[in-house]
């Protein structure tokens, strides 16, 4: 039953309120007054290009840009396999597998990242393994540092590649694979000349969207980085909370506000596009 | 055939051991919180329920608790709320600039939540409402509200507008249609929707951590604050009932989907 014009809008109206004034309206606000502190338009300018050529402030872009792309190049190679097996899997195969993505996915971050401060610190699982079996003389330095940020990131942003990939790997036809096979091809053949690129959609959008959330990251760096692992997020968050430096915060989060809504926008533009190519 | 076999095991024995990797750090954080030790160590030497009891003696953390549920229920029932009017007139209405509202409501989820959190407590502290449970829950109910859409735009997908006219031409009201037919058949989405936006902010970290003040301070907040101090094992004992939690939540949607399609075999 379609809606009239008023009542449509009417019905939409509080959700929109919420984000006008709790989402769009307090991030232009803060960024605007924080500049406003600074003076004229062109004293912000050129804060803008002190705090932006500021050698602590480059190495967090820099740092950020890293860590996301290494994590999105993990998440891939383990998201992969991972979500071949769910989208071929079977009953109790398939509810098994598919237990192992989501319950990770559900549970607090926060509980995530605590988890593998257990398993990796000094006294740690893989540590007493370690020594234990002799393969160690000491216990290996795994936490606070690069090493630490990956593993952590890598394993919570797992499900939502494999939750991606897998729904592009189920659009694939299967006749399609039994044809090239019938053909003469073999496994390889099959996996490299059709399964890959009819899949390569879903591998665009979930590297996209792990990218995106990696370069916001916050919590993960925090407690399982060390001193050189500060990444953008961690450097907004310490300016307000230990130097009320608001100005140079509000600098910060323009950079990272319009890198990430870029990409935002190019996984847009391309999701659409897969969409209408699946319509037609 | 030998090849096959052997290609075919390799790939079974890949994903067993991934698997075993996605759900081993956290039955490892549960065996942790069972251990009788005196530090964090795995595997423990000896079980108790030391932490536990630890936990549910301090009333530091109980009050966290209970901040934390508050504050979960009261963001579930106005996410869900708004969003499902919000789902609703999006099935059933034409928008000439439906891209960009999608788009806009599904920002939350996008824009990195330290800088969500900072310019809400940029608002908060203006307005003076750091610590007041109510406001976290509608700032939660921002980023809880994109999830919540996303679960209900699917279920109102099922709902065929037919009925909807039936309704209406036997005499029923708007109202009553909505009230009578929309909202019965939506019912299995609703909960689905409740469920994962009392999760999301049952486990929310970035925006508490900056709105709770020391008053209302969650358990992700109280998490955070010991963890930064020192890896004490009542937080062991803590992540076990967050995870637990989240089993409850996952058994619960799964259990209302299941007693759908069946009563949706039974009418067939």
């Amino acid at each position: 039953m379609p809606l009239r014009h008023f009542a449509k809008w009417a019905l939409i109206a509080p959700a929109l309120a919420l984000l006008l004034l709790l989402f769009i309206t307090p991030i232009g606000w803060f960024i605007a007054e924080s500049l406003a502190e600074l003076g004229s338009a062109s004293e912000v300018w050129l804060e803008a290009k002190a705090v932006l050529g500021s050698r602590a402030i480059l190495g967090a872009i820099l740092n950020t840009n890293g860590i996301a792309l290494t994590v999105t190049l993990m998440v891939l190679a383990i998201g992969y396999p991972l979500s071949y097996a769910l989208s071929r899997a079977r009953g109790l195969a398939f509810s098994l597998v598919l237990i192992c993505v989501v319950i990770p996915y559900f549970t607090s971050v926060i509980v995530r990242t605590y988890a593998w401060m257990v398993i990796l610190g000094r006294n740690g699982l893989i540590n007493q393994v370690l020594l234990g079996l002799g393969l160690a003389r000491e216990p290996a330095d795994l936490l606070y540092n690069r090493t630490g940020v990956i593993i952590g990131m890598t394993y919570v942003l797992l499900p939502y590649m494999v939750l991606t990939l897998y729904a592009a790997m189920k659009a694939v036809d299967p006749r399609l694979l039994q044809a090239a096979e019938g053909m003469g091809a073999g496994p390889l053949t099959v996996f490299a000349k059709v399964f890959l690129p009819l899949t390569l959609h879903g591998v665009t959008a979930g590297a996209l969207i792990v990218f995106i959330l990696a370069l916001g990251f916050f919590i993960t760096p925090a407690l399982m980085g060390g001193p050189g692992d500060v990444m953008m997020a961690m450097l907004i968050e310490r300016e307000i909370e230990l130097s009320q430096n608001w100005p140079v915060a509000a600098l910060m989060t323009i950079v990272l506000l319009a890198i990430t809504l870029l990409l935002y926008a190019v996984y847009a533009r391309f999701a659409d596009r897969t969409e209408e190519g699946f319509a037609r | 055939m030998t090849g096959s076999i052997l290609r075919l095991a390799a790939i079974r024995l890949l994903v067993v051991l991934l698997c075993t990797a996605m759900l081993a750090p956290i039955a490892i954080v549960v065996i942790a919180s069972f251990s009788g030790d005196g530090y964090l160590k795995f595997p423990p030497d000896s079980l108790s329920l030391r932490w536990y009891l630890r936990f549910l003696g301090d009333p530091r953390w109980l009050a966290a608790l209970w901040n934390s549920f508050l504050v979960a229920a009261m963001t579930c029932l106005l996410a869900t709320a708004l969003g499902f009017l919000a789902a609703y007139a999006m099935a059933r209405g034409h928008f000439s600039f439906r891209r960009a509202i999608t788009a806009l409501l599904l920002m939350p989820l996008i824009v990195p939540h330290v800088v969500t959190a900072i310019a809400m407590y940029f608002l908060s502290a203006r307005l003076g409402l750091i610590g007041v449970r109510p406001w976290i829950a509608v700032a939660h109910s921002v980023v809880a509200l994109p999830v919540v859409l996303v679960i209900l735009q699917s279920a109102l997908k099922t709902v065929d507008p037919n009925l909807e006219r039936a309704a209406m031409i036997f005499g029923c009201t708007r109202a009553g249609v909505f009230r009578r037919v929309v909202l019965p058949l939506a019912l299995p989405g609703l909960v689905s929707a409740m469920l994962f936006s009392f999760l999301t902010s049952f486990d929310e970290l970035v925006i508490s951590l900056f709105l709770a003040g020391i008053r209302a301070e969650t358990l992700p907040v109280r998490i955070w604050n010991s963890l930064l101090l020192e890896v004490e094992p009542t937080i062991a004992a803590v992540s076990a009932l967050l995870i637990g939690v989240t089993c409850l939540a996952l058994l619960a949607e799964w259990a209302v989907r299941q007693a759908r399609e069946r009563s949706a075999t039974a009418t067939r």
